[in-house]
Formats: C-alpha cells, sequence, structure tokens
C-alpha cells in the first residue's frame, strides 16, 4: 500500500508549490494512473515516491512505513522504476540489465539469472535469443518490455511507472499495455503510473489520480471519473467522447440477458413465433443438442408460417464472447448492421445476448444514481 | 564464379605484399641501408629501450593520473570548477610539446626526470579532457534510471558511467600516446635519452644511416603501440557500446 499524506513540493526558487497537498491512498496490488497536462504535478508526485524529489512537507508511506526512516538506496532498491526513455544501459546485456538489482542486492547469480530466463518467457521473448543480446540489438517495444522486467527483477512491492508506453508507437503501445494488464494480474504489484493520455489511464487504472496546477482534482475509479467528474476541468480533460470511453471498462458480461429464450432445430416455427410473442423479441436463436448457438430464426419469417425451425433459419452474421468489451461488441454491431449480438463462452455455448438499447441502459443507470 | 573472386584477391594481395617486403629488403640491402642499420643494432637495442621506458613511465603515470582527475571532475561536488578546469586543459593542450620540454627544463633541468615529467604533462591533458567529455556525454536518463533503481554513486560510476564512456577515454590515451611517442626523440634535446640520440646525431653529423637507425625504428614503435591500444579498445570495450563491433 502507498498513501501520500499532504505532500508538499515548492522547487527552490519557487513561488507557487509544483505539488500542493496531495493525499492519496493506493490498495495493495492496484494500478493508480496519475493523469494530467504537463506541468501538473503528477511526476514530481511519483518521484517524491523513491525520493528523487525529497517532499518539502507531508509524509509518504509504503506499507506503513514512512519513506524518510529508510536510507535512500535502500529504498529505491524496494521500488521498481521505469521511465519513458526506458534508460536500459547499452554496455550491458538484456540478462545483466534485468539482473541489476539482484546483483546490488546480492543475490545468488545463478538464482537472479534463473529468474531473467523465467521473466523473458513471461512476455513472450524467447530467452534463448534474447538473454545475451544488447540493448541496441532490439527493437523500441522489445526494449521496454525488458525495462518492466528490470523493474520488477528483484520483486518489489511497489512499482513506479513514467509514461512508460508513451515513445511506442501505437500498435505496440496497445500489445504492451495488454501483455502488462496480464502479467499484472499474477503479480499483483502496486503501481503509481504517470500517463497524460486518458485512453491509458481508462484501460489500464484501478483509479485514477487527475492533477491540475499541483492540486489532486479528483481521485476515483476510472467508471466513475468518465459518469461523474468532479468538475468542469476533468470533464473536459476526460473529453466529450467520455460516455463513450466508459464502454472499454464495461464487458459484455456486465450487459448481458442471460438464461436467454432458445428454439431447437425440431421446434415448429409457430412455437418460436410464440416464444418471442412472449418475450416481445424480433428474433430468437437456434441451439444444437448441447446448447451450441447454431442460427436464428427472426419474426418475420416465423409469424403465421409452417414447418421446422431446421428449414427456415438464418445464420448468425456473428457473435461475441462474455468477457469482451462493450466497445468491442458496439464495433460488431456496427459492422454487422445488426442491434443484437448473440453471446457464446468461449465452447460456443449459447449463454445470452447483448442489445444496442441495453446498452443504452446500463451506460444511463449511472447517470441516474447520481 | 563470383564466391571465388574474394578469395583470389585476398591471395592476390597476400602475395603483392610479400613480394613489395621483398624488394624493399633487397634494396635496403643493396643501398647499404640494412648493413649499416645492423652494425648499429646495440645502440637500437639500447637506446630503443631507453625510448620505450621513457613513454612507459610518463605515460602510464599521465593514465594513472589523468583518468581519476577526469572522473573527480565529473563529480558533483566539483561539477562547478570543472568547467574552468577543462578550459584551462585546453589551452595547455595548444601549447606545442616542444616548449613544453623547455619549460620542463628550465624548472627541473637536464635529464631524464624532467624528461618524463613534460611527457608526463603533455599526454595527461589529453587523457583528462576526454575522460570529462565521456563521461559526460553519458546520457542523463541512463543516470536516471540508475539512480531511480538505487545504485549507489559507486556502482553507477563503475557499471553505468566508466563503461559508457570508456570509447571517448581510450580515444583520449590513444591520441595522448601518439603525442608521447611523437615527442619523446626531443627529448633527447633535454638529455632525456631515446631514439632521439641518433635521429639528432645523424642529422649533426650528416649520417644517413645513422638517423634511420632512430627514425625507422621509432615509427615502428609508434606504429606498434596504436595498434596495441586499437586491440585494447576492440577487444575491452562492452560490445553493446562499442562502435567498432
Amino acid at each position: 500500500m502507498i498513501r501520500l499524506n499532504q505532500v508538499s513540493k515548492t522547487f527552490s526558487g519557487g513561488t507557487t508549490p509544483a505539488v500542493d497537498r496531495v493525499s492519496l491512498e493506493v490498495p495493495d496490488g492496484e494500478i493508480c494512473v496519475l493523469l494530467g497536462p504537463s506541468g501538473c504535478g503528477k511526476t514530481t508526485t511519483m518521484k517524491m515516491v523513491n525520493r528523487l524529489i525529497e517532499p518539502s512537507s507531508g509524509e509518504i508511506l509504503i506499507d506503513g512505513k514512512n519513506t524518510a526512516d529508510y536510507d535512500v538506496t535502500q529504498l529505491r532498491r524496494s521500488i521498481g522504476y521505469v521511465i519513458q526513455q526506458i534508460g536500459l544501459f547499452p554496455n550491458k546485456t538484456v540478462e545483466d540489465n534485468i539482473c541489476i538489482v539482484p546483483d546490488i542486492l546480492g543475490w545468488d547469480r545463478a538464482k537472479s539469472r534463473k529468474r531473467a530466463a523465467e521473466l523473458l518467457d513471461m512476455v513472450a521473448l524467447e530467452p534463448g535469443a534474447f538473454l545475451h543480446r544488447y540493448p541496441r540489438e532490439l527493437s523500441g517495444g522489445q526494449q521496454q518490455r525488458i525495462g518492466v522486467l528490470r523493474a520488477i527483477a528483484a520483486d518489489p512491492p511497489v512499482l513506479l511507472m513514467d509514461e512508460p508506453f508513451g515513445a511506442i508507437d501505437p500498435i505496440n503501445r496497445v500489445i504492451i499495455q495488454d501483455e502488462f494488464l496480464k502479467m499484472q494480474a499474477q503479480i499483483r504489484k502496486t503501481i503509481l503510473f504517470v500517463s497524460h493520455d486518458i485512453d491509458e489511464a481508462v484501460k489500464m487504472a484501478d483509479r485514477i489520480a487527475i492533477f491540475k496546477d499541483g492540486r489532486l482534482v479528483q481521485y476515483d475509479t476510472p467508471d466513475n471519473i468518465l459518469a461523474h467528474p468532479a468538475n468542469s476541468f476533468v470533464s473536459d480533460f476526460v473529453g466529450g467522447d467520455r460516455t463513450l470511453k466508459r464502454l472499454q471498462l464495461l464487458t459484455v458480461r456486465d450487459a448481458m440477458q442471460a438464461d436467454p429464450p432458445r428454439v431447437r432445430a425440431a421446434d415448429t416455427l409457430k412455437k418460436a413465433a410464440a416464444i418471442m410473442e412472449e418475450h416481445g423479441h424480433q428474433s430468437i436463436v437456434l441451439v444444437g443438442p448441447r446448447g451450441r448457438a447454431r442460427g436464428y430464426v427472426s419474426m418475420q419469417a416465423a409469424r403465421g408460417a409452417n414447418g421446422l425451425v431446421s428449414e427456415n433459419h438464418e445464420t448468425l452474421p456473428t457473435t461475441i464472447k462474455p468477457h469482451e468489451d462493450l466497445r468491442t461488441a458496439v464495433s460488431t454491431m456496427f459492422r454487422h448492421d445488426v442491434s443484437w449480438l448473440a453471446c457464446v463462452d468461449d465452447d460456443g455455448m449459447y449463454v445470452g445476448y447483448v442489445t444496442l438499447r441495453g446498452f443504452t441502459r446500463l451506460l444511463s443507470e449511472t447517470y441516474r444514481d447520481g | 564464379m563470383a564466391d571465388g573472386v574474394l578469395p583470389m584477391l585476398t591471395q592476390l594481395r597476400r602475395n603483392g605484399a610479400h613480394l613489395g617486403l621483398f624488394l624493399l629488403g633487397a634494396w635496403a640491402w643493396a643501398s647499404g641501408l640494412l648493413p649499416g642499420l645492423l652494425d648499429k643494432w646495440d645502440d637500437i637495442a639500447f637506446l630503443g629501450w631507453q625510448h620505450v621506458t621513457l613513454v612507459a613511465i610518463s605515460g602510464g603515470a599521465a593514465i594513472a593520473l589523468g583518468v581519476p582527475l577526469g572522473i573527480l571532475l565529473t563529480r558533483p561536488r566539483f561539477r562547478p570548477i570543472g568547467d574552468a578546469a577543462l578550459q584551462v586543459l585546453n589551452v595547455g593542450a595548444t601549447i606545442p610539446t616542444l616548449a613544453v620540454l623547455a619549460l620542463s627544463m628550465s624548472l627541473l633541468g637536464i635529464g631524464d626526470s624532467s624528461a618524463i615529467f613534460a611527457l608526463f604533462v603533455a599526454s595527461l591533458l589529453p587523457i583528462v579532457s576526454n575522460t570529462m567529455a565521456g563521461l559526460r556525454a553519458v546520457p542523463p536518463h541512463l543516470l536516471e534510471a540508475a539512480r531511480g533503481m538505487g545504485l549507489s554513486p559507486r556502482h553507477m560510476l563503475l557499471q553505468v558511467e566508466l563503461p559508457n564512456a570508456l570509447f571517448v577515454i581510450y580515444t583520449g590515451i590513444r591520441t595522448a600516446l601518439a603525442i608521447n611517442v611523437g615527442t619523446v626523440p626531443l627529448a633527447f634535446l633535454i638529455g632525456g635519452g631515446g631514439l632521439g640520440e641518433l635521429i639528432f646525431t645523424g642529422i649533426a653529423l650528416n649520417e644517413f644511416g645513422t638517423m634511420l637507425a632512430g627514425a625507422i625504428p621509432t615509427a615502428l614503435l609508434a606504429v606498434l603501440i596504436d595498434f596495441i591500444m586499437a586491440q585494447l579498445q576492440f577487444w575491452t570495450i562492452p560490445r553493446g557500446v562499442n562502435p567498432l563491433r
């Protein structure tokens, strides 16, 4: 747990504080994104945690212990640090870069080298091919992966990341962000993450801290920041399309109607029409003998028609998995010009459906609550 | 066919080199140069050894003092005077080595010690200034990353700063040794001995052979020392920061 208690910083020669009485708490295993325009004090706040910048007043506690009580190098060795410029040491191999902190902590060499190989495996870089390369022989994306591995090599409970993915091209950035989130799900570090990109913040954060002129203006979950901005600065900063951004915070599961009505191949169209009538639906999904989604029947085709479902169904244009986000779902709907999607699990079993109307209702619920 | 051309050229070049060497030897013998040199072999060996000793002592001392001095002047504590020191060194480097020798003699009198001192001063300047330049050119984000991870100043110097500055430092040492070896013959003028004795005697007596007996080994020695330094530079600088590899 990281706790900042009324932390301020005034640089020598400055009249106004760069960071002004900031208090916030990051629970164990969560990512807190410090967000704001340049010069808002977010980086200064982060650097006060590992005392690259000494606070002018206030206290910072890590797991209840005041950082001012640590020997400064000992403190830094217990905190992972990733910077935008990556800062891999060009004179060292990938292996030696990863093992820097374990080495200065005096770990057994065999143990730290084994750990380096395991870490590389985690980010899908083949240890045999990469351990003995030099940084200049890697792409930017590969270098930053190593930068992150280097920060967690000695298994510090806390990680500071200063716009870590800012210098990476958009395509690779998304890949590395996803990879990092997957890794974080396993390693559960407590992370302070500086960013100026609201989309990155929404994607990475468990909590977002929005800064303006050295002050913390709002500290909340991404969904609350987007749904209930504290003031006009925050709502301007998160953007006019903030409701659309919320789509990527919600998963299909959140909006899904579970245990939906369904028909089987042997059912008659008459029965299908009756079920649709009963639920007020315009179409119904046909499932196979074990429950796999096989197609659908529309009200138009079923009403007043005779015959079996097996002879009169259409194929589903597409399906979606419950763990995907609503942004993907909406995009899929628009692409296929449909207003509902059948949800299937990893085995292809029909588990529910989502509709555009359902999304609207879900998103507006929060506003009514507020 | 195409892959046969390169080995052929290599072969041709090697044969050419052998042939050239043979012709040079033949000419040297026929013109009486080689027999002349062999006559003076004892002198050459004795003075050559003196020559190497001068280089080793003055150059070694310059490296031993220059590199630590350059490191010291880039430490935070001395950073304010670092710039001034660099200016002084750069001005110092413009003084001709002959003038340095003369000044040294006026200070320490005639003999080995004044020669060694002058050579030491002349070699010190490029080593200190290159050490400083190399250390200052280490990108600041490397230092930030190192500090942020909890490297102590000593760790930073040994594991980050020096390895990344090493190429520039080596370049300074090579320049210094080139100046040193080239200046040693002049050391004879202030009583330092060395192969300069043969060169200047040859000139004074108008003895072509004597002069060459000093000049040729001096030239070979300069080439040899630079070659050794180049090898050291190639093999001891980590591959990741070695532009030669």
